[in-house]
């Protein structure tokens, strides 16, 4: 995600909101490849170009670095809480060669049994050549998409958001927003087929958008900040879900657990790879939002304005823009996204309206938001890591019985350390960048 | 500042005032429409636990009446707010009344015609509900006040609640779970301290990463240590109530707010410090001037770093108790996820509080009230579905935000990294 992303936007200036834009506006990025070749002062090949992009620590280098340093440090937490290997390292002295073995067994199993859940099982393979079945091969690939879809959407409600120097903490509750509508015409609403699923997509964006402009609305009315606002409204989106599921109008007939009816089969996105696969349409949903937001962001008047209105509030008042009305509008679209997300879910993968529907795509699509710079095709890319590492983990509990949770713990260290190029170039002993050059995303307070 | 902003916040200001006055008025009408005109019969509470000393008659009053009196006081008062302008002290004593009022005829419409509600219970698991949410709003005072956002009050519960729970079960003692559970909040707050003031990461979104991070650690922890190794690991005693001596026989009051576990005496002792440090003494002017103007706070000598690295870690030990009292406190155990969102609650209780400890304290208090009515009127029959009141404490902060607390509210250099130039 490193080069392509910087593309038409030039170096610094078309970061997201930063935080000392007198060092850094202006200033082309060294580090990426494009904007370097025309206008780095500093060495000319290719091969240069690459060697001080790595020794620097450009944005993609320190991705990579924290992505390694994270997995890392997942994998000795595997290794150091697993009995196996605490009992090796007990008799550290005795046969000290046992205990590394085993504490890199441990790792070294989890991931692969990740990797084997998340991108392909060579089992599958040879047990295809021997009449197993294809589908089997890419089932791990589709889970992984699968698992991408809301986190896409979802990432690009936060996203964009970003750009517009909002934070939006609240994509849970705009997923809820979104999946309840979209659900409620699944089940309760009937229509021709392609019209169905159709119209509920479109419920679960209008769902998101609500919630969504109501954040931006109170914004720019009252001030009142979008980080508290969105946060409490995830919760009392939760507890509307659960109480709504109490009445008998979103629940299921007869069933005693809050959960509603099914989607009706009009209503779900189709599968792309037969019934096997369950990759579905609203992969390609996600894919078209990213490309979609990619257009507003760099080809539209708003795009211009919420970047604008993102970079200096006042600059874009003086130019006779109204950041009030930037929000509004902006916090609609982001809902709306969310609310994608949710429909993704309940018309592609789960069917039926539960409690716990939103599950943690709302917090997760912050991180991946972090991890791809707040640009479309990062956000897409980071998905797709998640994705992975959520599929994957799924398949390494039942192999090995290691809680699936380590994937929450990676995605976080992820960020963490994505989120502070400083502390990985300490880490790895690169050399220091020239102060402001990092774009750090969104530095501003309360009041801000 | 620009002369647009400036105008712009001045029109807020009016608004507030008079969004203030309007939502007082409806909630006078709630009084009377709603409270009042669905109430039939008494209303009866009960002020005496078994095995008291003191009996205390019960308490039966006409629900419909005291709802109407309630409501007509709250829409004269919220005029006069929207309309007259106050100055500090007589706005908070109006709002303190027109809440009071409305918790009142919101309790009489709930128990009228139904079973006694036990009053002294219900205060009981309000204070205890209260705990984190109070220790953990402090947590944000400290840290807000010294100029760093602490959006990861959450994680530092939970990580309290797991570290007091494995401690205080692994070696028996609930004081070094205590203990241990104060530093895993602190040991967070290290990460938020370092990573927000030296590497400069913007504190939101470090505190959401934390948070997440606090969240998959515990949880991956839970199931791969904790599920299979259940009675040596996750079997902690918890804290017996120590009744006060004199203090503790005090009819009502006595067994509400003495006769406790250490945890609400340590609130106490929290809050009252908090306050104390940070607006009586010198410590805590040079604490608010970091908070306010760390440049200036520089230039008469005030260590600013070091002020936000103590303040931030300070915050985080206290959290860390918040967190050891839902696992060491009441339960005796620890669960996935435990603290569900009482640390944005407690974030909100500040906000609701204007960064100040004694605000905070008293909105975090309303919120545990909340919270214990979810609980307990549930078994009284009461008709209001608790989902809205476990949904209350956030709509009240929407509203407060939107209409009480101003922009200018936030300490000036919130969420600034400080750079010495």
């Amino acid at each position: 995600m490193s080069e392509q992303d910087v593309g038409p936007e030039g170096g610094g200036t078309a970061r997201p909101a930063q935080s000392q834009p007198a060092e850094g506006a202006g200033e082309p990025d060294p580090a990426s490849a494009t904007a370097a070749e025309v206008l780095s002062p500093r060495g000319s090949g290719v091969g240069t170009q690459l060697l001080n992009a790595v020794l620097e620590g450009s944005s993609a280098v320190v991705t990579i670095l924290a992505i390694l340093l994270a997995i890392v440090i997942g994998g000795l937490l595997i290794a150091f809480t697993s009995p196996t290997v605490l009992h090796a390292w007990s008799h550290l002295f005795s046969s000290p060669g046992n205990a590394f073995a085993k504490a890199w067994d441990v790792a070294a199993s989890a991931y692969s049994a990740m990797f084997e859940g998340a991108i392909v099982n060579p089992h599958t393979i040879t047990a295809a050549f021997h009449g197993g079945s294809t589908a089997a091969i890419f089932n791990p690939l589709s889970e992984t998409a699968v698992n991408a879809t809301p986190l896409i959407l979802a990432g690009l409600a936060v996203a964009l958001a970003f750009r517009a120097g909002l934070f939006n903490i609240g994509a849970t509750g705009q997923f809820i927003g979104g999946a309840m509508i979209a659900g409620w015409i699944g089940y309760a609403v009937h229509l021709p087929m392609i019209i169905h699923v159709v119209v509920a997509v479109i419920g679960g964006f209008v769902g998101g958008a609500i919630v969504g402009a109501f954040v931006g609305d109170l914004k720019a009315r009252t001030g009142a900040h979008e980080v508290i606002v969105t946060i409490m409204l995830n919760y009392v989106m939760e507890f509307l879900i659960l109480f709504l599921l109490g009445l008998t109008v979103f629940r299921a007939a007869g069933s005693p657990n809050p959960i509603s009816p099914t989607v009706l089969n009009n209503a779900t996105l189709p599968h792309l790879a037969g019934v096997n696969l369950r990759i579905n349409a609203g992969f390609l949903l996600a894919l078209a939002a990213a490309a979609a937001v990619a257009w507003l962001l760099s080809r539209t008047t708003l795009g211009f304005e919420l970047r604008t209105v993102g970079a200096n509030q006042n600059a874009a008042r003086a130019a006779g823009m109204s950041p009030e009305r930037t929000w509004v509008k902006v916090m609609t679209i982001c809902g709306g996204l969310a609310g994608l997300a949710g429909a993704s879910v309940i018309l592609g993968t789960d069917f039926a309206l539960t409690p716990q529907i939103y599950g943690t795509y709302g917090i997760d699509a912050i991180t991946v938001a972090l991890l791809g710079r707040a640009k479309p095709g990062g956000v897409v890319l980071a998905a797709l890591l998640y994705g992975s590492l959520n599929a994957g983990s799924v398949t390494m509990q039942a192999q090995t019985q290691i809680p699936v949770d380590i994937a929450t713990v990676i995605q976080a260290l992820i960020v963490l350390f994505v989120a502070a190029p400083p502390f990985v170039r300490e880490v790895f002993h690169l050399r220091a960048r020239r102060a402001g050059s990092d774009g750090q995303l969104l530095a501003k307070g309360w009041s801000a | 500042m620009t002369a647009i902003s400036l105008v712009g916040q001045q029109r807020f200001a009016f608004d507030r005032q008079r969004v203030i006055g309007t939502i007082f008025v409806m909630l006078g009408l709630v009084d009377i429409f709603v409270f009042g005109v669905y109430s039939q019969g008494d209303a009866v509470f009960t002020f005496t636990l078994t095995g008291a000393a003191v009996s205390v008659p019960n308490l039966a009053i006409a629900a419909a009446p005291v709802c109407y009196g309630l409501g007509a006081l709250s829409i004269v008062l919220g005029s006069l707010y929207a309309g007259v302008k106050f100055t500090k002290l007589p706005q908070r004593l109006v709002a303190g009344a027109v809440t009071l009022g409305f918790v009142v005829a919101f309790l009489c419409w709930s128990d009228a015609g139904r079973i006694p509600l036990p009053f002294v219970s219900l205060m009981q698991s309000t204070m205890l509900a209260s705990i984190p949410l109070v220790l953990g709003a402090l947590s944000g005072c400290l840290c807000e006040r010294s100029g760093v956002i602490n959006i990861a009050i959450e994680g530092q519960l939970l990580l309290g609640a797991f570290a007091g729970a494995v401690i205080a079960s692994a070696f028996g003692s609930l004081w070094l779970g205590l203990l241990t559970g104060s530093l895993a909040g602190g040991l967070l707050a290290v990460l938020l301290a370092v990573f927000t003031i030296r590497y400069m990461v913007d504190q939101i979104i470090l505190g959401v990463v934390l948070n997440v991070f606090a969240s998959g650690l515990t949880g991956y922890l839970y199931d791969q240590a904790l599920v299979p190794y259940q009675t040596r690991l996750n079997s902690p005693a918890t804290f017996t109530p120590i009744k006060i001596p004199v203090l503790g026989d005090i009819p009502i009051l006595g067994p509400i707010f003495f006769d406790s576990t250490i945890f609400l005496y340590m609130t106490y002792a929290a809050v009252a410090l908090v306050h104390i440090g940070l607006f009586k003494t010198r410590w805590g002017l040079r604490v608010r001037a970091v908070g306010e103007h760390p440049t200036a706070a520089d230039t008469v000598g005030i260590r600013v770093l070091w002020t936000r690295y103590r303040n931030v870690i300070l915050g985080g030990l206290l959290a860390g108790i918040g967190g050891a009292s839902l696992s060491i406190g009441s339960v005796g155990s620890f669960g996935k996820d435990m603290s569900s969102g009482q640390g944005y609650i407690a974030l909100a209780a500040m906000i609701f509080g204007r960064w100040t400890p004694l605000g905070a304290t008293g909105a975090a208090l309303l919120f545990g009230f909340s919270v214990a009515c979810a609980n307990v009127l549930g078994t009284i029959g009461c008709p209001i579905p608790s989902d809205f009141l476990l949904m209350l404490p956030y709509v009240a902060t929407i509203v407060a935000v939107a209409g009480f607390v101003g922009k200018s509210q936030a300490p000036k250099a919130d969420g600034k990294p400080y750079v010495k130039s």
